[in-house]
């Protein structure tokens, strides 16, 4: 009786060491090592919506990163209807020197002078909302931009020559824009230009538009973009028509290039948004390029 | 004595083992693919990693958007064009200490160790071996490896017009500080 109880134990004995050697090693090659430390939810913040803080004319929902600084190049020729005489507009040059700055990675900060009428041309753009998934979920990025023009050029009226604030023009903006693929993005642009000087009464002093952009990627460096923005009826005399432009980004180690179409005259948003007269079934349409150079000014603290 | 050893046997089933393993949530890595015309570095300090010291497993995940540049374009860059991070967030690691019996975890000391594994970049897998120092004490451990990665062997493309600014391989640097898991 007892012997067969002793033998009994030892097997149990046997038994239950075996087993928690064989549990050990079970747990530590089946188990996946990683997922014993938890994944912890995080945000990821889309990016890189479109190539640089401009659709063409107009502002995007990208803000110049914090501590660089953007040199940007804006070049139009003449119109195309110019004819042969023109050279197709190519006799013709306006420009924009301009310097973007970011502030923080919200806020962004930029100066400009347009050959055209001589406009001296200072923003400021704030991202409110960033677009992101995860942990936290936003469908849009949002941002305010507040633009000043400052039309330099001597004016034919003595009035406006005589007081300096008639000759200041304010556009705000608010940036919706979603991010709706790797390579596709949609953007509006509800926008009020006030202007404190205007020719006739025709002409409304304050201007709504619906601006609407796109862009959508050929390629990892090159994309398509289209910018239009509609005036409301009964704000701008007849001969006003809507500014619209379709060109490509091509993106190389720090520059981003763009070559576009557009039948704006300025540069400025006070004369691409309020003062087109361009047709774009006339012709009136002019080859357009802007260059974007980004300089690091102040290094990311680690 | 057979009752004895038997004894033996069920108290040491008592303290049944537990695998000791060590981990790290803020692990460091860089890596440098400078050339003479361009400085291109990133680093991370967010990398998780186990390591099970009973069977000498090890397993390395970081997220490749936690990769920080001096100039925010290259940091862009470098995940949308580079790493495409939006469809492949993470890069890792999954392999083993070969000498494992080289490394006493018990012991407080400087080991040399082989590690060998799978280490997978922009979604390609590939076996990968290098040595690597491990300084232990008492309940840390801190590990230091430095290994070359080969752009192209993970899919990773240069293109044409900035193939003399980036180096077509980057030497990666791996600085952990591993604490035991409780």
């Amino acid at each position: 009786m007892s012997i067969s109880i002793t033998h009994y134990m030892k097997f149990l004995y046997i038994v239950i060491f075996i087993s928690t050697f064989l549990k050990v090693q079970a747990q530590s090659d089946t188990t996946d090592l990683l997922s014993l430390l938890g994944d912890e939810p995080t945000t990821e913040y889309t990016t890189a919506s479109f190539k640089t803080s401009r659709v063409v004319n107009g502002q995007s929902i990208e803000n110049t990163a914090k501590g660089v600084m953007d040199i940007k190049i804006n070049h139009r020729f003449g119109f195309f209807s110019g004819g042969s005489y023109e050279l197709f507009g190519l006799d013709q040059a306006m420009i924009r020197l301009g310097i973007d700055y970011g502030i923080t990675d919200r806020l962004m900060v930029g100066i400009g002078r347009n050959s055209y009428e001589k406009v001296v041309d200072g923003f400021l753009k704030y991202k409110i909302l960033r677009q992101s998934t995860g942990k936290r979920n936003m469908p849009i990025s949002l941002s305010y931009a507040v633009d000043i023009d400052m039309k330099t050029i001597n004016s034919s009226n003595p009035e406006v020559n005589k007081r300096f604030w008639l000759r200041a023009y304010y556009t705000n903006q608010l940036l919706i824009a979603r991010k709706l693929s790797a390579g596709t993005t949609l953007q509006l642009m509800p926008t009020l230009v006030h202007r404190n000087y205007v020719a006739t009464i025709a002409e409304k002093n304050d201007v709504y538009l619906m601006g609407i952009a796109a862009r959508q990627k050929l390629s990892k460096r090159i994309a398509i973009n289209l910018e239009y923005y509609y005036a409301l009826p009964n704000q701008l005399t007849s001969d006003k028509t809507n500014s619209l432009a379709i060109g490509f980004d091509i993106e190389t180690g720090g520059h981003v290039f763009q070559v576009f179409f557009v039948n704006s005259n300025g540069t400025d948003h006070r004369s691409f948004l309020t003062e087109t007269t361009g047709k774009w079934g006339n012709g009136d349409v002019r080859l357009g390029f802007n260059i974007s150079r980004v300089f690091t000014i102040v290094k990311p603290r680690e | 004595m057979k009752n004895t050893l038997m004894i033996l046997l069920f108290i040491s089933t008592c303290f049944s083992v537990q695998a000791q393993k060590y981990f790290t949530k803020s692990g460091n890595i860089s890596f440098n693919a400078s050339s003479p015309l361009e400085k291109i570095q990133g680093v991370s300090s967010t990398a998780s990693t186990v390591l099970d010291a009973t069977t000498g497993n090890l397993e390395m995940a970081v997220l490749i958007k936690s990769f920080i540049f001096e100039k925010a374009l290259m940091q862009e860059h470098f995940n949308e064009n580079y790493m495409e991070s939006t469809k492949i967030p993470k890069a890792s690691f999954k392999g083993k200490i070969e000498n494992l019996k080289d490394v006493n975890f018990a012991k407080d000391g400087m080991y040399k160790t082989k590690i060998t594994g799978d280490l997978t970049i922009h979604g390609v897998t590939k076996a990968v071996s290098t040595m690597a120092d491990f300084k232990v004490t008492g309940a840390k451990i801190d590990a230091k490896t430095v290994f070359n990665v080969v752009l192209e062997d993970y899919k990773i493309d240069i293109p044409g017009l900035v193939k003399d600014k980036i180096s077509k391989s980057a030497k990666v640097e791996v600085n952990l500080v591993l604490e035991k898991m409780k």
